[in-house]
């Protein structure tokens, strides 16, 4: 049924619809409507589940964490400085293996404080053993919880996934989206079935110390699940595409890149906009296009190179920083080549967007406008000099 | 024996919180659920492959326990199985009333059914005994060292029972290694109660107390008759029922058995200090024997 | 899948800590028990088992030789001897092996 919906209340539908036992979360802009929404849906009797009302982000995943010991399906959402807050039981859910599905609507990082969208929140927390989808739009997004739950309780995997929506742009949006009927939310999403559980039946221990004899295996065993990871989601996507009639690719979407000779590459919501600009310059003969990193882990290498190799000029435009060092997508499309002997001429790398700058049409214009010149390195794009002199001498 | 805590756990000789976990877990029986904080405990009786426990047990991070056990009693009552099993939190001092305050203070107040127990061996002992808000005042720790310009440390215990109690919740208890049915038979009358309950019990650690690994009873028991430990029971708010001591001791009995408060015993001054802690228990709980007090509804000693 | 590490319940028995024993151990004289049970509970390894007066007895697989329950018998009906008259040699210390001789 399609129906007009903001971001956030179409995420806490399709949550209803994943039919969680347990949901924890704290409130932080700009995610609190997700949470609110299924508040209601719970308060209203739609949805069988507990809500717990937690102090904080940490405590937020570690709710979800226990419940999930339980053998339960579980949600939280969160956002920036309560992703980071929550960051130390981040990797634990992911080193104990349990299928938690979190919704982050990203955001900058303080200081200075900023609610608006960028990707530092998540990009810091690549590292933890979690699967990251990005979302371009809603529609995805709320089709991104169904294969996050899929994937993450696949009995062969058991690793937790965020689902990431960029704040506000995604979150705030309103979209005409086709819902999912419970029929077929049903049909793709059985009930869960834990592996292994904390059960008074069979009392094992969860989460002991491991010493150096056994630590080392437990990295080695997510580093090799992500792996195949990667080979799982377009199954899963295509068995989506099955019942609900919607293709995804998953791993990367490529937009008009076959006989592109300029292709940006970039994750979340700035590739609606970026796919604009890449009609408006195709209409003008231009040959550009645009590929997408849905899955940001595991990361795609093998496919991003794949479908670059023939592309003389890219560019990697990065929604975040990682201050010190080159752009953190634009390091690993750059590594995706390392020892190929096909590969692009150039790759640019731009940072753009930091904080909820917007990324304009014109913007984009310029970064294809800019590969054709000299290979840039972590470029701002739309910086104001003006900003950037400092006098703390005379206060006005 | 028969137990919950299996011989084969790696802690120190004379392990006063080994002794407690044990009689926690077997008064609680096998349908419990046990999440443990970072700490001591955690680390001697689950070094992987080996785990000292009998039921489903799980660890995750230093100051969390409350917060996973509010999780586990969550997924309980949605599955429906709450009645039948239950869910016991625990840990050290630090992971208690430090780092996992605010975990466990969201925990009382969202009232989980959940027994929160305390193993309160006065100090981070598991790093090497650093001073934490439960090490009582002049203590001798690694980071409250005395010196010529210090006693120890310079602030009382944190009075984490009348913290739990301002939550409103159904039951607070203190218990003593030194009184193992005691503690025993607290633990099943906080299990008995629906709602969230917090138990604190005193732990002496051989190791970072500086006493004989033969003495920890003694030593634990010296601390409830000087009057520096209390044990006291509140349902809803109100005390119930405190351990009454006769004769009352003074607290050098204590303190000499541990090498934390040597540094006090020829500082008259410093033990007059800590005199007037436990004079200050005795009054505010009435401990002593001939008094009828406490202010509020007393049935004796527990 | 390589899932979560676990361990089984009561696997700790695997260890026998028994090895730590270095200086006492306790001796059960079993003249005067009256069987109140206080050796047995308050033993920090679990390794007291016995029923009944003058039944009680400690593992020595995993005693570590605290001496708690000596110290709480009412009855003094437990003694800690030095370490060493063992006859069946269970529990003792594993003698440390001597390494290869320097060339």
């Amino acid at each position: 049924m399609k129906e007009l919906l903001e971001g956030s209340y179409a995420v806490a539908e399709i949550i209803k619809r994943c039919k969680p036992g347990v949901i924890s979360a704290y409130p932080i802009t700009p995610q609190t409507h997700i949470v609110e929404g299924l508040a209601q849906i719970v308060a209203n009797g739609e949805l069988n589940a507990q809500c717990v009302n937690v102090e904080s982000e940490h405590s937020a995943a570690s709710v979800v964490l226990g419940a999930s010991a339980i053998g339960i399906r579980t949600f939280t959402a969160t956002s920036s400085q309560g992703l980071f807050y929550m960051a130390e039981v981040v990797y634990n859910i992911a080193g104990l293996r349990l299928p938690v599905v979190m919704t982050v609507a990203a955001r900058a990082i303080s200081a200075p404080i900023n609610i608006w969208n960028d990707h530092q929140d998540v990009v810091s927390l690549r590292d933890a053993g979690w699967i990251q989808l990005h979302a371009e739009d809603v529609q995805e997004a709320v089709d991104l919880h169904l294969i996050a739950y899929k994937i993450a309780e696949n009995n062969s995997i058991m690793l937790p996934v965020m689902v990431i929506m960029d704040g506000f742009i995604l979150t705030h949006g309103v979209e005409t989206i086709d819902m999912p009927e419970q029929a077929d939310v049903d049909k793709f999403l059985p009930p869960y079935k834990a592996p292994y559980k904390l059960d008074v039946e069979k009392p094992m221990t969860f989460g002991p110390l491991v010493d150096p004899e056994s630590y080392m295996e437990t990295r080695y065993a997510i580093q090799e699940t992500l792996k195949d990871v990667l080979n799982l989601i377009p199954k899963v996507t295509a068995e989506f595409a099955k019942v609900f009639g919607r293709t995804y690719n998953g791993l990367i979407e490529e937009y008009k890149t076959k006989d592109a000779e300029r292709v940006i590459v970039a994750v979340g919501s700035v590739c609606g906009t970026i796919k604009e600009v890449v009609d408006e310059l195709r209409a003008k003969g231009k040959k550009v296009g645009v590929l997408r990193v849905v899955s940001y882990r595991p990361f795609p290498a093998q496919q991003i190179s794949e479908a670059l190799k023939n592309i003389p000029k890219v560019a990697v435009v990065d929604r975040a920083v990682s201050l010190g060092s080159i752009a953190p997508l634009a390091g690993e499309v750059k590594a995706a080549f390392f020892g190929k002997a096909k590969k692009p001429k150039m790759i640019s790398s731009f940072v753009v967007g930091l904080g909820g700058r917007d990324i304009t049409k014109d913007s984009i214009k310029e970064i294809f406008r800019l590969l054709t010149g000299k290979e840039k390195q972590g470029e701002f794009v739309d910086l104001k000099p003006e900003l950037l002199k400092e006098n703390y001498e005379d206060p006005v | 024996m028969k137990t919950l805590f299996n011989s084969g756990h790696t802690a120190c000789a004379g392990c006063g919180q080994s002794m407690a976990a044990r009689l926690v877990i077997d008064a609680a029986g096998p349908n419990t659920i046990v999440v443990n904080n970072t700490g001591c405990l955690e680390v001697f009786s689950t070094k992987f492959p080996e785990s000292a426990w009998g039921v489903p047990w799980i660890h995750s991070l230093f100051e969390n326990a409350a917060a996973v056990a509010s999780g586990v009693e969550s997924a309980l009552t949605y599955l429906g199985k709450k009645d039948s099993i239950n869910v016991i939190a625990q840990g050290g001092d630090g992971s208690t009333a430090d780092i996992g305050l605010q975990a466990l203070s969201g925990m009382l107040e969202r009232g989980h059914d959940i027994l929160y127990v305390c193993y309160d061996n006065e100090a981070y002992m598991n790093t090497g005994v650093q001073r934490s808000g439960l090490t009582p005042f002049d203590t001798n720790t690694s980071t409250s060292p005395a010196g010529k310009q210090s006693t120890g440390n310079i602030r009382p215990k944190k009075p984490m029972p009348e913290i739990a109690n301002a939550h409103g919740i159904p039951y607070v208890a203190t218990a003593s290694t030194a009184f193992p049915q005691d503690i025993q038979r607290k633990v099943k009358k906080a299990l008995s109660i629906k709602g969230p309950k917090y138990m604190q019990i005193h732990v002496p650690c051989p190791l970072g107390w500086r006493s004989d690994t033969n003495l920890t009873t003694l030593v634990a028991r010296l601390a409830v008759e000087t009057g520096l430990y209390p044990l006291i029971e509140f349902e809803n708010g109100v005390l119930t029922a405190r351990r009454q001591i006769s004769p009352l001791k003074p607290v050098e009995e204590y303190l000499k058995t541990q090498g934390r408060f040597k540094h006090l015993l020829n500082k008259p001054e410093e033990l007059k200090k800590i005199q007037e802690i436990a004079d200050s228990n005795i009054k505010k709980y009435g401990l002593k024997v001939s008094e009828v007090t406490p202010p509020t509804a007393g049935s004796g000693g527990t | 899948m390589f899932g979560p590490l676990v361990c089984k319940p009561g696997a700790s028995r695997n260890n026998r800590t028994g090895s730590w024993r270095m200086e006492s151990r306790p001796k059960f004289l079993k003249k005067d028990c009256i069987a109140c049970n206080m050796c047995l509970l308050i033993c920090p390894e679990a390794c007291i088992s016995g029923q009944g007066k003058n039944n009680y007895d400690a593992d020595f697989d995993y005693c570590k030789g605290c001496g708690n329950c000596a110290w709480i018998c009412p009855k003094k009906d437990i003694e800690m001897v030095k370490e060493g008259h063992n006859p069946t040699g269970v529990g003792l210390p594993t003698p440390i092996k001597e390494g290869p001789k320097s060339k």
